[in-house]
């Protein structure tokens, strides 16, 4: 049975501890509620991350399809972009996946981190955790740039509707330039 | 492998504040989350206290040297004069009912957001300074005293609330938490703490008649401007009435719907019902390029603020002589209206008790106030059969409805707006249960916070509202997420842009004047935004085929 097989077998485990971890990312108070509180109405940033978790985990021990996770972990990496964290502390818990699955391996199959013919397959994983963590990164920046487009925009608009409001913004005429004839 | 350090210990991601409770743990004005502090000529040209240049980011924010005393005597003249705040500081046993009804705590995780500790943060100095199990235990008895500290963290998190009152709703006593910001924000502004987005349009209201400071000339300029994209579409020139005296209706609406998408497109609903009465049934309405304005920051400013900025409603309608007002889409302009206007500025006697003269309908929920909303007033228009719709011409919108916070919690309007939907449009889906009506969740940006510095706390805060309208979204395939608030219609592009960027904003208006058929209009080919309406370039394309053929 390689690496892959015996994992996927605790795929719910996982996503259960990797939630529980995510969820203590927040102070306390809140990390109860995250926990807690199933409705996906009044949990939204529960019921979103978990379904991104849901997803990255498949993809882990599956295809590895970037845009399936893309999109999946986009809602997630999208809440914490405007969650007062910084951007390590925004994307950095796609990386807590190596601790759960280091865990994993030690209590259950501790042979297989020793055993050289299935080290490279731990490896292997951990690299492509490293691909998903790539993947937060890109969504970030995305929902980074969006909040800052979103700013530019209120202030562009304050601007030039100001300078409209003085008289100060002549639109061209529908007829073209009225260029006389020299 | 055991010595290398775990991902999260290199991340550093635990944040719990593990040693020290909230009350122990300082504020840190963070930003995104904070908004700029009002401009020093806004806060002279109203008289309010301390005027200045400062920044919530610096370490000194130039207080009177007598804060503390000023912020004392302010909370002791509050807790005399007004007994629910009175009752709000003692009543609340910590329940928790509230804790995780809040849209900002959702959205952002911070525990401070919670409506209970927003709550305590003044009733920690309530109990400090005025009851005596405080004096004597302190901190014991959850009292502390009025520090920087304190005040800095009064300041974060009294602009980090929309005053929206979902918390309300779930509280056993009944304890407004909003009322507690209003509170919270009056006395800050005793020492003048006070934000831009909020102390700048205060100012423009109180000189020109509007928060934007548009003079009564570019005021009708705009109505006009919106009366040419009419003729455009419909093929008529209307003819709106400004200020005429003896009209039968006084017509006020926010500001913001004149001067900004998409809220423009409700103002031209507006524009076209009134010529839709005017042309069949001889309603005479009018507009004010004085009382100009239907918001009121006041509101987020002080009670006597409140009440000055308010009371150009019933002077211009007493100046005119008009039957009785109508009043447009609005939040907060409603919640004013419907519960401080008659108290302050009342009794309007030399209104009548509004009776719409069409349908005979009495508006009793106004007989006091004089004032109607117009999804009240649509909605009976429609009922009694008295206007001509062509709902298919919404056809391409597939159509949620956001509760806006103030309407449906502040006055209980919640199925007027619906009715006027379900009218106008063929295709209309509620959001979850639990995030409509009265739970409803917020816009994330009332109550003077729609500014841009501090889009993460809006997009924070929009966040729980976002989800509900990506459910439908997803489920029916909702592209317009309709409104009855100029704010949300500020607001809410924003937040379906970040959230949901498949959404559109639209006010009920809109739809309703997309789909009134005006006397001796000509066949509409787009809808008001000037974009085509589906299936009108197929059906023309197929007439100028069959007048060829006939050819």
């Amino acid at each position: 049975m390689n690496l892959t097989a015996h994992l996927v077998r605790h795929k719910d485990a996982i996503v259960d501890r990797w939630f529980d971890m995510v969820a203590e990312t927040y102070p306390a108070d809140t990390a109860g509620f995250l926990k807690n509180k199933k409705d996906p109405f009044a949990n939204p940033v529960r019921k979103n991350t978990l379904a991104g978790m849901k997803t990255v985990v498949a993809e882990l021990f599956g295809g590895m399809d970037h845009e399936i996770i893309r999109k999946d972990l986009d809602p997630a990496i999208r809440i914490r972009a405007v969650q007062q964290f910084s951007p390590s502390e925004a994307v950095g818990f796609v990386f807590f996946l190596k601790t759960i699955v280091r865990d994993l391996l030690h209590k259950k199959y501790p042979q297989l981190l020793t055993d050289p013919e299935t080290l490279p397959a731990v490896l292997d994983l951990e690299s492509k955790i490293d691909e998903i963590g790539l993947i937060a990164v890109d969504i970030y920046v995305g929902c980074r740039e969006k909040i800052f487009d979103l700013k530019a925009k209120v202030e562009r608009n304050t601007v030039y509707k100001a300078f409209h409001r003085a008289g100060l913004v002549v639109e061209d005429p529908e007829d073209g330039p009225h260029i006389r004839p020299v | 492998m055991s010595d290398l350090p775990k991902p999260e210990e290199m991340l550093k991601t635990d944040r719990r504040p593990s040693a020290t409770g909230w009350m122990d743990t300082p504020v840190e004005i963070k930003k995104g989350i904070a908004c700029y502090a009002g401009n020093p000529k806004s806060l002279e040209y109203v008289g309010l206290p301390n005027p200045r240049t400062w920044s919530c980011f610096d370490e000194d924010w130039q207080l009177p040297e007598n804060w503390q005393e000023i912020i004392h005597e302010g909370l002791k003249e509050r807790l005399e004069r007004f007994r629910s705040f009175k009752i709000f500081m003692d009543i609340c046993v910590r329940c928790g009912a509230c804790a995780d009804k809040c849209h900002f705590f959702i959205g952002t995780g911070d525990p401070k957001n919670m409506p209970v500790i927003r709550a305590e943060l003044i009733r920690s100095v309530y109990r400090n300074d005025f009851t005596k199990a405080g004096k004597i235990l302190g901190s014991l008895g959850g009292g502390r005293k009025m520090t920087m500290d304190v005040l800095k963290e009064w300041w974060s998190y009294f602009f980090q609330c929309t005053e929206c009152r979902r918390c309300s709703v779930f509280c056993p006593y009944g304890i407004d938490t909003a009322e507690i910001t209003i509170m919270g924000r009056e006395l800050l502004n005793l020492i003048g703490l006070n934000i831009d987005w909020i102390a700048t349009p205060v100012a423009n209201c109180y000189r020109t008649g509007n928060h934007l400071g548009i003079q009564p000339h570019a005021f009708k300029d705009m109505i006009d401007f919106f009366v040419d994209d009419i003729e455009e579409v419909t093929g008529l020139k209307l003819e709106p009435q400004f200020n005429k005296k003896g009209a039968d209706i006084l017509f006020i609406t926010p500001s913001g719907d004149v001067f900004a998408d998409p809220g423009t497109y409700t103002t031209m609903g507006y524009l076209m019902l009134f010529h839709f009465l005017k042309e069949k049934y001889g309603l005479d309405v009018t507009w004010s390029t004085y009382a100009s304005e239907g918001g009121n920051f006041g509101f987020f400013t002080s009670h006597e603020m409140m009440k000055r900025l308010n009371s150009k409603m019933y002077a211009e309608a007493k100046r005119l002589g008009v039957k009785w007002i109508l009043g447009g889409e609005c939040g907060h302009m409603w919640r004013v209206i419907h519960q401080y206007m008659d108290t302050m500025n009342g009794p309007a006697d030399f209104l009548e008790e509004p009776v719409n003269p069409i349908t005979g309908t009495k508006f009793e929920n106004a007989r006091s106030t004089k004032m109607v909303h117009i999804a009240e007033f649509t909605a009976d228009l429609i009922k009694h059969g008295k206007l001509d719709l062509d709902p298919s011409r919404n056809d391409h919108l597939r159509v949620t409805f956001h509760d806006s916070c103030n309407p449906a919690r502040g006055m209980g309007l919640l199925d007027e707006p619906r009715y006027v939907i379900n009218k106008v449009c063929n295709n209309f889906y509620e959001m979850p249960a639990n995030t409509i009506r009265e739970q409803t969740f917020c816009c994330g940006s009332g109550a003077g916070l729609n500014a841009g510095e501090n889009m993460e706390l809006r997009m924070a805060g929009g966040m729980p509202r976002a989800n509900a309208v990506k459910y439908v979204h997803e489920k029916y395939g909702v592209n317009m997420l309709a409104c009855i608030c100029a704010i949300d219609r500020a607001a809410l592009p924003a937040m379906t842009e970040y959230w949901i960027p498949e959404v559109d904003v639209t006010g009920v208006h809109e739809m309703v004047g997309n789909a009134l058929i005006l006397p001796g209009e000509q066949k509409r080919e787009t809808d008001l935004r000037l974009e085509p309406l589906p299936g009108v370039e197929a059906e023309t394309e197929d007439e100028a085929k069959e007048e060829e053929a006939d050819e």
